[in-house]
């Protein structure tokens, strides 16, 4: 095997000119004050939070325009179970062997905010191994593949509006962002809602994490009890006993605003 | 306290970040209707940043009434038969920030409305999805009127208007920053 690791553009050491540790949390600490001074009406998560780089020259200046939706934002692509094979929800069943690292299942309810679940909708999830590396060929983390996991799966939600999917706990990575980045351990989540305007891409993550206060992306969401959302429950009761361990993660898509009637008055 | 009268903090965003592609990607995604069916259309454009560069690692995702002006109901998103028109498509952007769709022109979903492409947009740097429209261009009176493209001024409304090209296919670029920056939404 090669020992020495190639090391992509995105992940290559960072010069000495990059901002440290420090510089960061200065700046997600400085930037959260001017979030919280601006109260209700700072969204959840900030688009503009210089601390992540990569936002820099990829936020909107304008504030966002209020617009009352259309039936077409009101309704979502519709999907059902023949979308989605049963397979697609167990990660580690992907390739003839047994993926490395901590079995684990994730389960949880997806609802709007009036706590209805929402059935039949697509749950679309993505991970690093259990190494912190990506199936990609832009991540060249020097950390191993593994064969036996690639760490994308589909889950179509049921009638109690539930997901379930089993895998391997993810490993922490890398970045580019600052001197000595790395991303806390996390799961991608990508799910409808019952209407389009309420389609959510975000990241589980596990409870716990001493990497949280250091990370521009989860810092992104001003405040704690936001960020406390995204962080998965350890279900201890729902382990499978000598098999995997359980984490609990329920999503709440936003809304339905009181104002979102459709046209023929049924709520979204 | 009945179901509905709870009130759940949503969820909030994150982004999609840099590694996306192998779980978001499906065959045929940008494909909502077959290159070679009755009226099928291209809908592309770039997707661009504050300095005008490509943004090469973005998702782009629309759902839109069918040619008749209803919202579709068909399942099948993930799975395209070629024949069902689910409204719904999703194309990831390349090294020129450039993402196509393959579909129908959508009528409006109410008499004398303006038809649109619901969009969403995702990209690594971007922390949460932007929500915007797509109108098609043509109806001069049907957009006029239209409330929202009414409250802005015409660069803004712009930023919200498809070009047809002679052929009869859609161009619209999306600009998260700058000059000629996109209206985006919130509800
Ligand atoms: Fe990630």
């Amino acid at each position: 095997m090669a020992t020495v690791p190639t090391v992509a553009p995105e992940r290559a050491p960072a010069p000495d000119t990059v901002p440290t540790q420090a510089d960061m949390s200065a700046a997600i600490a400085r930037r959260h004050r001017e979030l919280a001074a601006l109260g209700d009406s700072a969204p959840a998560t900030a688009v503009d939070f210089a601390p992540y780089r990569s936002s820099l020259l990829r936020h909107p200046t304008k504030n966002p325009r209020l617009a009352d939706p259309e039936a077409v934002e009101l309704h979502s692509p519709a999907f059902g179970e023949h979308d989605v094979a049963g397979v697609e929800a167990d990660l580690t069943a992907h390739h003839t062997g047994e993926p490395q690292g901590e079995r684990m299942t994730v389960t949880g309810t997806l609802m709007d905010g009036r706590g209805r679940p929402l059935r039949s909708q697509l749950v679309e999830v993505w991970q690093a191994n259990a190494s912190g590396r990506y199936v990609h060929q832009r991540d060249r983390h020097a950390a191993p593949l593994d064969p036996h996991f690639t760490g994308a799966g589909r889950i179509i939600t049921d009638d109690q509006g539930r997901y379930s999917f089993t895998t391997i706990k993810p490993g922490a990575y890398p970045w580019r962002n600052h001197a000595n980045a790395w991303r806390p351990a996390h799961i991608h989540f990508s799910v409808f809602g019952r209407a389009f305007l309420q389609r959510l891409v975000t990241q589980m993550y596990f409870p716990g994490d001493p990497m949280f206060p250091l990370d521009p992306i989860y810092n992104s969401i001003h405040r704690q009890a936001d960020r406390d959302r995204l962080v998965a429950a350890y279900d201890h009761d729902a382990n499978v006993p000598e098999f995997s361990i359980a984490y609990r993660f329920d999503i709440v898509v936003d809304g339905p605003d009181a104002t979102w009637f459709e046209r023929d008055g049924e709520p979204a | 306290m009945s179901a509905s009268d709870v009130s759940l903090a949503p969820t909030p965003h994150q982004t999609v970040g840099p590694f996306f592609a192998f779980g978001l990607e499906y065959p045929d995604m940008h494909q909502v209707a077959h290159p070679h069916s009755d009226g099928a259309i291209t809908l592309s454009g770039r997707l661009l940043d504050g300095a005008g560069a490509p943004v090469p690692d973005g998702v782009i995702e629309i759902f839109s009434a069918t040619a008749g002006g209803e919202i579709p109901r068909e399942r099948g998103s993930l799975r395209r038969d070629g024949l069902r028109f689910t409204g719904f498509g999703r194309a990831f952007t390349d090294d020129d920030g450039r993402y196509l769709f393959w579909t129908t022109e959508p009528a409006p979903t109410a008499a004398g409305g303006a038809a649109f492409f619901a969009v969403g947009v995702f990209a690594r740097g971007l922390s949460a999805r932007l929500a915007t429209r797509i109108y098609v261009p043509g109806d001069a009176d049907a957009l006029a009127s239209d409330p929202l493209l009414a409250s802005l001024d015409q660069d803004e409304a712009a930023t919200l208007t498809a070009v047809r090209t002679a052929e009869g296919h859609l161009v619209h670029d999306i600009r998260l920053q700058g000059e000629r920056e996109t209206v985006f939404l919130v509800f």
